[in-house]
């Protein structure tokens, strides 16, 4: 009746060229990393070393955090410009909610000429545990009311986030006019470093001293962090029925409604999953200044660089193919690009220049197909 | 079950459907069966009811009035999900395929096989295949994107994707007509396989031979109301035509003008490209309809892209009125007086959003000019014109496009080609999901042009029409041509042993040679 297919042999094969051949902006993405990055340690004084790789961890994390922000309204064919403000404000919130200050943080709110005190949120370690479910709490919930501005508001996502993008920013210039703020210092300690000085300050595996534990203590916690979010939060969201939705949607937003997909479910989801990834950026960079700071134009260029990062990882702006995966390599090459220019001693404000030709270069290589084509009715497909 | 029951009780029952869009009539006081077992066809010409009626069969929209009843149940579908979750599905003419997903993800779109609540790719995967092995068409790679696939296995795939929601009753609206022949064979006996199981079918085409060959039953639609009911062989197929389109038509196609010696307007010599197009040499003569015939996709489509400058990397040559041209764009094949009417009207012929006037216009913005500015008087004047010129039935000529019917839009894409006054004019299956009435005037606006001192092309998928309108018939074969058929010999069988290069000597059948 049915002919099985051998398992192995052409058929097996094809299957992998199928897959190279429509992931070839990621597996682009992700040896141009490899090369920078090689590049960048050799010409490193301490290249190789695990003072290096904190560095950059820290340095690279907030921006895989949006660019993973970014993937998801891009593949369902929407730009979502608010991922910066929101990390902004969800810093500023932070900044009030990890203090780690014995006895606890008063909370006041003082508005129109009104003075309230609002309680004492918790400074011991489940104050801290609660704060930060509660700062990833208030990203996906900005993230949820993106959403629902698209999709029941029928705005179209560029501009409903663009103004959702203003309140933010506006929240977050309420709670911080100006820097300030405090985060607890082995939150800090802990989360910036290397995994031995994370086991050392939570007092785990023998403060870290284990011996088991000695061949990994030299990996960056953002790193590790930045692996298990993806596993843990984007790898199934691709896989389930919401996230293939998602892929739909940006494919073929009516094909998708015709074939019975949950389409405006899919939507909130994706500007939901965006709204959680640019908290955790927003959480992560609070947690690295220490500090809560309503930065508007730092808000701005991480949106943009956002953007950027997820086309260099490949993904389609119209919508339907890529990967958030794609997009943190994307973040990863442009945070590389600016590592060179501390090592080679170039005028950093040349930075958004070579920024620039670095992204259009990428997105060329990307459109490098282009000339293959014969048929150049296919180009408008 | 004996076959009395079943004629008793009919499956699907409708009784005095009507629905009017923004007050015009689309339907009216429906009465129509259907049962299990039975492919029954629904026919008319475009905009007689057909599509509103599937809709509402299928929950894309709900009706005005009337009442339908499922397996004796009340029943309304407020969307198409929840027809199919009645098991009521259809297979839409608009394809209903996501093209950056893969064809696994695409045929279980609705409801993947999940594990630990988690799309499970290798039971999905599975699954496409032997959806796609029960359809005949192993040959797909699940792991494909629809986008890297042809039309016709597009098609394929959304045969398969509907046969995945186990359908009690299937409707398929003009589901073959981007089919090649060895598929449309393939269709067929899965049809013929769900019917000895029981499913209950209704069809949907513009092919009388598949009506004729399928049908068990048949209605005729004609302006939102159902004519009449009858079962296969109770009608010709000239009183059938007669029923769709209300009046006598006295002959299908224009006659064909004697032939005499033309003098050659459009000539390819050895014409190749990327091993999709082989050698090709061809006349086409001043005056002269050259059908392109064959099986789909023997390179019948990439020859008129040759040469409408949309492929690159073509070796050989071709001359227009003896002079050699080698366009490089579809600008500079219209400024040697090339025009093509594209595969796809939707996407390749018109600007849907846009209005019926500034379509026409499109392609001759040159002539009503005066500088860089579009004269409107001359606009409106040339669009009054087309629109008289054609036929075409419209509302206003600033509507969008896209409120027009299928057989209305096509007219506005060659009103938009006539308009430059091309001398090679280059037809891709202009007559696809177009109805019968609409189809004639095609037919003979060809021969006018041709008369005119016109070359044509035309490409067509239907032997019937080949035969009909075609001085000449090149039947194409892996990208070459083997046999010119002219005359006499231009005959179904003709062209079916030369499409699929075996000798004509062969016994004839179609059904035979497909086996």
């Amino acid at each position: 009746m049915l002919q099985r297919r051998p398992a192995l042999g052409p058929s097996m094969l094809d299957d992998v060229a199928i897959r190279v051949r429509q992931n070839v902006g990621i597996v682009t993405a992700v040896l141009l990393f490899c090369v920078l990055y090689v590049l960048y340690n050799l010409a490193h004084p301490k290249g190789f070393s695990s003072a290096v790789l904190v560095q950059n961890g820290d340095e690279i994390f907030a921006l895989a955090m949006l660019a993973m922000a970014q993937t998801v309204p891009v593949l369902a064919s929407g730009l979502d410009l608010s991922v910066g403000a929101v990390m902004t404000m969800v810093g500023c919130f932070a900044s009030y909610l990890l203090t780690g200050t014995a006895g606890g943080t008063p909370l006041h709110l003082d508005l129109f000429g009104l003075h309230l005190f609002l309680g004492t949120f918790p400074g011991d370690i489940s104050g801290i545990l609660l704060g930060i479910v509660v700062c990833l709490a208030i990203g996906a919930l900005a993230g949820f009311v993106n959403g629902c501005v698209v999709v029941y508001g029928r705005i179209q996502p560029i501009i409903a986030t663009l103004a959702t993008g203003a309140v933010y920013i506006g929240i977050a210039l309420f709670l911080r006019p100006t820097p300030g703020g405090k985060i607890d210092e082995d939150l800090n300690w802990a989360l910036t470093n290397s995994l031995g000085d994370f086991a050392a300050t939570v007092h785990i595996f023998d403060d870290g001293a284990a011996g088991w534990f000695a061949p990994v203590a030299w990996i960056p916690v953002p790193f590790v962090l930045l692996v298990l979010i993806a596993l843990l939060v984007w790898v199934p969201f691709r896989r389930s029925v919401l996230g293939r939705a998602v892929y739909a949607v940006g494919s073929a937003e009516g094909a998708a409604y015709m074939s019975g997909l949950p389409v405006d479910r899919a939507k909130i989801a994706a500007f939901t999953l965006a709204g959680f990834f640019a908290g955790c950026g927003g959480l992560f960079l609070a947690i690295q200044t220490s500090s809560g700071n309503a930065d508007i134009p730092q808000a701005g260029a991480y949106t943009l660089n956002s953007i950027a990062s997820v086309v260099i990882g490949g993904t389609s702006l119209l919508g339907g193919t890529g990967s958030a995966i794609g997009s943190i390599f994307g973040a990863m090459i442009l945070r590389v690009i600016s590592f060179f220019f501390r090592i080679f001693d170039i005028a950093p404000l040349l930075q958004p220049l070579f920024e620039g030709l670095i992204l259009l270069a990428a997105v060329s290589i990307g459109a490098l197909g282009v000339l293959r084509v014969r048929n150049t009715l296919e180009l408008f497909r | 079950m004996s076959d009395a029951v079943l004629t008793q009780e009919a499956f699907l029952e409708l009784s005095g459907i009507s629905k009017r869009y923004a007050g015009v009539r689309a339907l009216e006081g429906v009465d129509f069966a259907c049962e299990r077992g039975k492919i029954h066809a629904v026919l008319g010409e475009n905009g007689a009811g057909k599509s509103t009626l599937i809709k509402i069969i299928a929950g894309v929209v709900q009706p005005d009035s009337g009442r339908m009843r499922l397996a004796g149940r009340d029943v309304s579908f407020a969307t198409p999900s929840a027809a199919n979750a009645a098991r009521v599905v259809c297979i839409f003419q608009e394809l209903s395929l996501m093209p950056d997903l893969s064809v696994a993800d695409n045929i279980s779109i609705a409801s993947p096989p999940r594990r630990f609540g988690l799309i499970d790719a290798r039971a999905q995967r599975r699954r496409a295949e032997e959806l796609l092995a029960e359809i005949g068409c192993e040959d797909v790679n699940p792991l494909m994107r629809v986008r890297d696939l042809p039309l016709s296995r597009r098609q394929i795939v959304e045969i398969a994707k509907a046969l995945g929601k186990k359908p009690q009753l299937l409707i398929l609206d003009e589901a073959t007509s981007a089919l090649t022949s060895a598929d449309v064979e393939k269709v067929y006996a899965m049809l013929a396989r769900l019917k000895s199981e029981g499913v209950a079918i209704l069809y949907i085409s513009h092919r009388m031979h598949e009506v004729e060959a399928l049908a068990d039953r048949a209605s005729v639609f004609r302006n939102g109301r159902h004519i009449e009911t009858f079962d296969r062989g109770r009608r010709s197929t000239a009183e059938i035509v007669q029923l769709m389109i209300g009046r006598d038509i006295a002959a299908q196609y224009p006659a064909k003008p004697a032939r005499t010696s033309v003098k050659p307007m459009l000539a390819l010599d050895n014409l190749s490209w990327e091993g999709r197009l082989d050698r090709i040499s061809l006349r086409v003569g001043a005056g002269e309809i050259v059908g392109l015939g064959g099986l789909d996709g023997q390179g019948q489509k990439s020859l008129l892209l040759a040469l409408f400058g949309v492929l690159r990397g073509i070796s050989g040559r071709v001359t227009v009125e003896d002079r050699e041209v080698r366009p490089g764009s579809p600008a500079a094949a219209k400024s040697a007086g090339i025009a093509l009417v594209p595969e796809d009207r939707k996407t390749e012929g018109l600007m849907l959003p846009m209005s019926i006037a500034d379509n026409l216009v499109v392609a001759s913005l040159d002539a009503i000019s005066t500088g860089p500015l579009v004269d409107r008087a001359k606009e409106s004047e040339a669009v009054q014109r087309a629109i008289a010129r054609l036929q075409i039935k419209i509302g206003a000529p600033g509507d969008a496009v896209s409120t027009l019917s299928g057989g209305n839009q096509q007219k506005v894409v060659l009103a938009k080609w006539l308009m430059t006054e091309p001398r090679i004019i280059l037809l891709n299956d202009p007559t696809r999901g177009i109805d019968v009435g609409t189809k004639q005037e095609l037919y003979r606006l060809m021969r006018e042009l041709a008369d005119q001192g016109a070359a044509i092309l035309f490409y067509s998928t239907d032997y019937d029409e080949l035969i009909g309108c075609c001085d000449r018939v090149a039947i194409m074969y892996d990208g070459r041509i083997v046999r010119e058929l002219e005359g006499s010999e231009l005959t179904e069988t003709n062209i079916i042993a030369s499409a699929l290069n075996i000798d004509a000597a062969a016994p004839a059948g179609t059904g035979a040679v497909h086996a």
